[in-house]
């Protein structure tokens, strides 16, 4: 419509190109072969181009196939693996299912569903095979599916009119326009019926009689050419997308939207189909309008409601809810609102002569926008019209009780008939009637109007006791009487149906009020989830559990301790899929409806945030606007959870920092304080030496300042491990040379001993924190120098295998005593009887620091005599390269 | 090398603590160096500002401002070496000093010896540098860094070109420390920065083309979770 723009793609619609794009590329891809009916060869196409792809060496596995006993498909079965198909018992029959789980798990790239349209048997995770197949996309896995053009939901009633059969197992057109490739299987009709003939079809779940009306040539040239042509359309939209994407402008044009009212009524159904399929021809975006009047539904109707609800939906339409009495005004103000460019209504039975129809007020008030009247198909022939009188919705109870009412009051007034005359007891009556609203639906009220005008008549406008009516004026007199008792009880009544819908919506608001002031009160979480419980289960009567993700984005563990019922293993697992998927499932849902409660996601903008359970006490599914008003609690719930989850994040990280930022500040002083005198007697020590004169007396010093430095660098270290504040910077290190350097600086303290380093060649790089190693090995080697005899042999190997490096570090000294050994890691132990010089924190220190690592360490003495230290730590390794 | 030059320079030492300043200045002045005396950064910036030297000491844990942001603001301007002397022996702290411009770091407690060694070195290789010319000898190793040719002891080296720029990288920076993601930056682009697999790997085989004894290295000398710092023989 912004024609000045038709040369250039608009950047929405490219942004959703892209969008489209990316998605496809993660998700598996989807190819259908697609059929005009049974018995068109789709399964053995399906196995033969499997086979295809196999011979490529891709992994292609059945995940379901039917083979309708057909010898030539069994043929190309063999070859292919099957994953088992799961057994499920219902009612004493054991039904075989595709295993989506075990597909899942077996994760091949290509998996073969055959009949896209199957129904799962009850108790199966979704009630269609197709969201099964969804789920496996979504998985990553590509899947290859046959499908009937007769299944395909906008054309069903089509189908149905040709054929005269009712198809009920329909798919989703969005699946179809999903597909990333479709293969038509053609065959024309001959070859079908003499294939029929030879017994090469199987017609499944049908009467003969059925399957002969429905393979008759006229109906299968008819489905041939739906095929062909929406194979076609499909192609053109391939085309178009192609030539959007490639900036080839000429054709570019859309910006048409249509707009279709959704009434409770099944004959919405046809109208539904037929904007999904102008839509589709026209390119052009779709709204279904749902028009909330102050008028009750019946039971019938509001499923009725929703399940069209649910069909646009399915059918990708965008869904408006408003709320009017005036349902052509608000169909034309949402038009123009949601800048609509056409208004599909169906084409209605004007019935009344004062009322004009809803078609004539549409077209009345539609100005320039296009309006569509599609005519009634013979949809009522095909499905059962279930009349629905939605005004007249009141019990026999409500009817039964106005009438004794009315019946007691008449009865009352009769002793003082006398005294008051006949004209007052009407007017008691009318009062009476005027008052029945306050309690009573419309129907009763006008039974009541035209009772107590017949009980007035008979019993007290003269001749009395009969229905005549004497004076031309009482005749009048009556008539007028019941004229204003209907009108008045109408009248009444309607006002109060408006005050009633008045006061729900203002119920609805001051529920999402309260529920919006104690989420913002809430201050945590908890506080969050628990008020959310409370309101969503006091709104609702129902019962509620909530459960909330973990703080690292994890799936919860539990449900949240503030829920009202408890959770099974099996309703966790609902919970659950309703957390990765995102997806409402449970009770009332196509997906695993076999829950006790239905659960909804609490969605976050980037992860889930968590999933909310709700048990509704009754038998029925929640109305349309309940569901829509819990959405919106959801909303709301779901926004709060996320404040609170970024604050606590916030709080969590600046409480951190300035704990660590304290402690790198309290660091840093005592090191500066402990190290700087020993630095300046060192200094000093090495500045005398070079007097030569007293070189004895300052090699005194200069021991007792490095040891003291050692004891200073151990208690620095030591801090550091339990101030918890040690958080190891892993890194590729060479671990030769790690080695090799350590042992470098210890030369002195390690002087007569013999080092043996044994390494493999070629070992690799292993992640580890650099200096912590090199800190066990020093505190190690020290070790050895303090209680190894002057000339042992120390040995120290590096192993690596099976993701774990191993290093051992020995001496061939006299070992630990044993009743020492359980301790030696202990912090300030020192095995007894050993020489001073140590402050029995080398060895914990070194404990801490491989473990901070996530190693380990053990001590034992060798055969031969000596200790040996043994570490290990998992080896992140990285090969070397030439 | 030219011994005069050395011994007039003029060094700024900073530190806190008074009896550090007069252990350093014993020990500088000995080694014939004269010495400025800074207590506090403030003081450290305003020196550096005034007297003309050739070589900063300088502590990270001053009172008035941490030491890194003296180093931040003298590096704004002076090329000559500043050496890091300090008690904070975290790699964090070390390496982002050197990543401001640090030539080197000692942590206390230090040998005078040390000290005196590393100060020598880098006012020798800051001085060389404006009169370098292409080929830099160092040991045995004679490096044309324009004709990209390597002779260990006279007799030619082959090295690959990521092995040679490596090489040359040490080559243009004798005596400094040279943090991983400083040589992975340099030799490898900004984007490798965390890859430091490779320098593991590439020094190795440096030391094994070039060193006398791979696993004893006197040219390429580890700087456990720092670096590497190319040795002044």
């Amino acid at each position: 419509m912004n024609t000045s723009n038709e040369h250039r793609p608009d950047p929405d619609a490219l942004l959703q190109a892209l969008k489209k794009e990316e998605e496809h590329s993660k998700r598996g891809k989807l190819k259908i072969f697609f059929g005009m009916s049974a018995g068109a060869g789709k399964t053995y196409d399906m196995l033969r181009s499997s086979h295809e792809v196999r011979s490529k060496g891709i992994d292609v596995v059945i995940g379901y196939i039917e083979t309708h006993k057909r010898a030539e498909t069994e043929a190309l079965v063999a070859g292919l693996e099957i994953v088992p198909r799961k057994r499920i018992e219902y009612r004493g029959i054991v039904l075989e299912e595709m295993d989506l789980d075990a597909l899942l798990t077996r994760r091949p790239r290509i998996a073969l569903v055959d009949e896209l349209a199957h129904t799962n048997a009850p108790g199966s995770r979704h009630s269609r095979r197709y969201q099964d197949v969804m789920e496996l996309l979504e998985n990553g896995i590509d899947v290859y599916t046959t499908l009937n053009v007769q299944h395909l939901e906008s054309r069903a009633d089509t189908v149905a009119q040709i054929s005269g059969s009712i198809v009920r197992e329909t798919v989703p057109d969005s699946i179809f326009e999903q597909a990333d490739e479709v293969e038509l299987i053609d065959i024309s009709p001959e070859d079908l019926l003499k294939r029929l003939e030879e017994g090469k079809v199987y017609a499944p779940d049908r009467s003969r009689q059925a399957v002969e009306n429905f393979f008759r040539k006229g109906n299968l040239t008819a489905l041939r050419e739906m095929s062909l042509r929406l194979t076609a359309e499909r192609v053109d939209h391939q085309l178009r997308d192609y030539m959007q994407s490639e900036r080839i402008t000429e054709t570019w044009k859309s910006g048409q939207r249509l707009l279709v009212g959704v009434s409770p009524s099944p004959s919405a159904v046809p109208l539904i189909r037929w904007a999904r399929r102008m839509s589709y021809t026209l390119n052009a975006t779709w709204i279904a309008v749902h028009v909330e009047t102050s008028k009750m539904l019946s039971d019938d109707a509001r499923k009725q409601l929703n399940s069209n609800i649910k069909l646009a939906t399915d059918l990708g339409a965008e869904i408006v809810t408003t709320a009017d009495e005036d349902v052509a005004g608000a169909l034309v103000r949402t038009a123009r609102r949601q800048n609509a460019t056409q208004i599909l209504i169906g084409k209605t039975v004007n019935n009344s002569y004062f009322r004009r129809s809803l078609l004539d007020r549409v077209i009345g008030q539609s100005g320039d926008l296009d309006v569509y009247v599609v005519g009634e198909h013979e949809e009522d022939a095909v499905r059962p019209h279930r009349m629905i009188v939605p005004e007249f919705h009141s019990g026999i109870a409500q009817y039964s009780a106005a009438a004794i009412i009315i019946f007691l009051s008449a009865l009352v007034c009769y002793p003082f008939s006398g005294y008051l005359g006949y004209q007052t007891v009407s007017l008691i009556l009318l009062l009476i009637v005027a008052l029945l609203p306050l309690k009573f639906g419309v129907g009763p009220v006008l039974l009541a109007a035209g009772m107590s005008a017949m009980l007035w008549n008979f019993f007290y406008i003269p001749p009395r006791f009969t229905f005549a009516i004497g004076l031309p004026q009482d005749i009048l007199m009556f008539l007028t009487y019941f004229a204003i008792a209907a009108v008045t009880g109408t009248l009444t009544a309607r006002i109060r149906a408006r005050e009633r819908a008045v006061r729900q919506r203002e119920e609805h608001s001051s529920a999402l009020f309260a529920l919006t002031k104690q989420l913002t009160a809430a201050k945590t979480q908890d506080e969050v989830a628990a008020a959310a419980v409370k309101n969503v289960s006091s709104f609702f009567a129902s019962q509620v559990a909530i459960f909330l993700c973990q703080p690292d984005g994890d799936i919860f563990s539990a449900a949240h301790r503030t829920s009202m019922f408890t959770v099974d293993e099996k309703e966790f697992g609902v919970a659950a899929w309703v957390y990765w998927n995102e997806k409402k499932a449970g009770r009332f849902t196509d997906t695993l409806p076999s829950a006790a409660a239905t659960y909804y996601p609490i969605s976050g903008p980037r992860y889930p945030l968590g999933v909310i359970g709700v048990k509704n006490g009754g038998e029925k599914q929640f109305p349309a606007e309940q569901e829509s008003l819990l959405q919106n609690f959801i909303a709301q719930i779901a926004s709060t959870l996320e404040r609170e989850q970024l604050n606590e994040l916030a709080k969590q990280t600046v409480v951190f920092a300035e704990s660590e930022k304290l402690y790198r500040t309290l660091f840093n002083s005592i090191s500066h304080e402990l190290r700087t005198p020993i630095a300046a007697i060192l200094g000093a020590a090495e500045g005398l030496s070079n007097n030569a004169h007293r070189k004895e007396d300052v090699g005194e010093i200069q021991t007792a300042a490095e040891r003291l430095n050692r004891l200073v660098e151990n208690l620095l270290d030591m801090t550091r491990l339990e101030s918890g504040q040690l958080a190891p910077k892993m890194d590729w290190c060479d671990v030769n040379d790690l080695i090799r350097s350590t042992v470098h600086k210890l030369q002195k303290e390690l002087s007569g001993r013999t080092l043996r380093i044994s390494l493999p060649e070629g070992f690799p790089l292993i992640k580890m924190d650099h200096g912590l190693m090199e800190q066990v090995f020093t505190n190690l080697l020290l070790n050895c120098s303090l209680y190894a005899p002057a000339d042992a042999v120390v040995e120290i190997s590096a192993t690596v295998e099976a993701g774990v490096c191993r290093f051992v570090v020995s001496d061939n000294g006299p070992g630990i005593p044993s009743e020492a050994l359980p301790h030696l890691f202990e912090k300030f132990y020192r095995v007894p009887g050993s020489r001073s010089g140590g402050t029995g924190l080398g060895l914990s220190i070194v404990k801490g620091f491989v473990e901070a690592q996530k190693g380990t360490i053990t001590v034992r003495n060798r055969n031969g005599g000596g200790g040996e230290f043994t570490i290990t730590l998992p080896a992140e390794m990285h090969q070397h390269y030439e | 090398m030219n011994d005069m030059n050395e011994h007039m320079a003029q060094i700024l030492v900073v530190d806190d603590e008074a009896q550090m300043r007069r252990l350093l200045r014993t020990t500088l002045e000995g080694e014939g160096y004269k010495v400025v005396l800074a207590e506090n950064g403030s003081e450290a910036v305003r020196s550096a500002e005034t007297h003309p030297s050739d070589l900063i000491i300088l502590d990270l844990g001053l009172p008035d401002m941490d030491g890194i942001e003296v180093l931040k603001n003298v590096r704004r301007w002076a090329k000559y070496p500043i050496i890091i002397l300090s008690a904070r022996k975290d790699e964090l702290d070390i390496i982002s000093a050197l990543d401001s411009g640090a030539n080197d770091y000692l942590t206390k407690p230090f040998r005078t010896g040390e000290l005196v060694a590393r100060v020598r070195v880098a006012l020798r290789v800051y001085n060389a540098a404006a009169a370098r010319g292409p080929v830099v000898t160092l040991g045995g190793l004679t490096v044309d860094l324009d004709a990209h040719t390597v002779t260990k002891q006279g007799e030619p080296v082959r090295l690959t070109p990521t092995e040679f720029s490596l090489l040359s990288l040490f080559m243009r920076n004798i005596g400094r420390v040279l943090t991983h993601a400083y040589i992975l930056e340099q030799v490898w682009g900004p984007k490798y920065a965390e890859e430091s697999q490779y320098t593991r790997v590439y020094v190795g085989q440096l030391r094994k083309k070039l060193e006398d004894d791979p696993n004893a290295p006197q040219l390429f000398i580890t700087e456990s979770g720092i670096g590497y710092r190319c040795a002044a023989e």
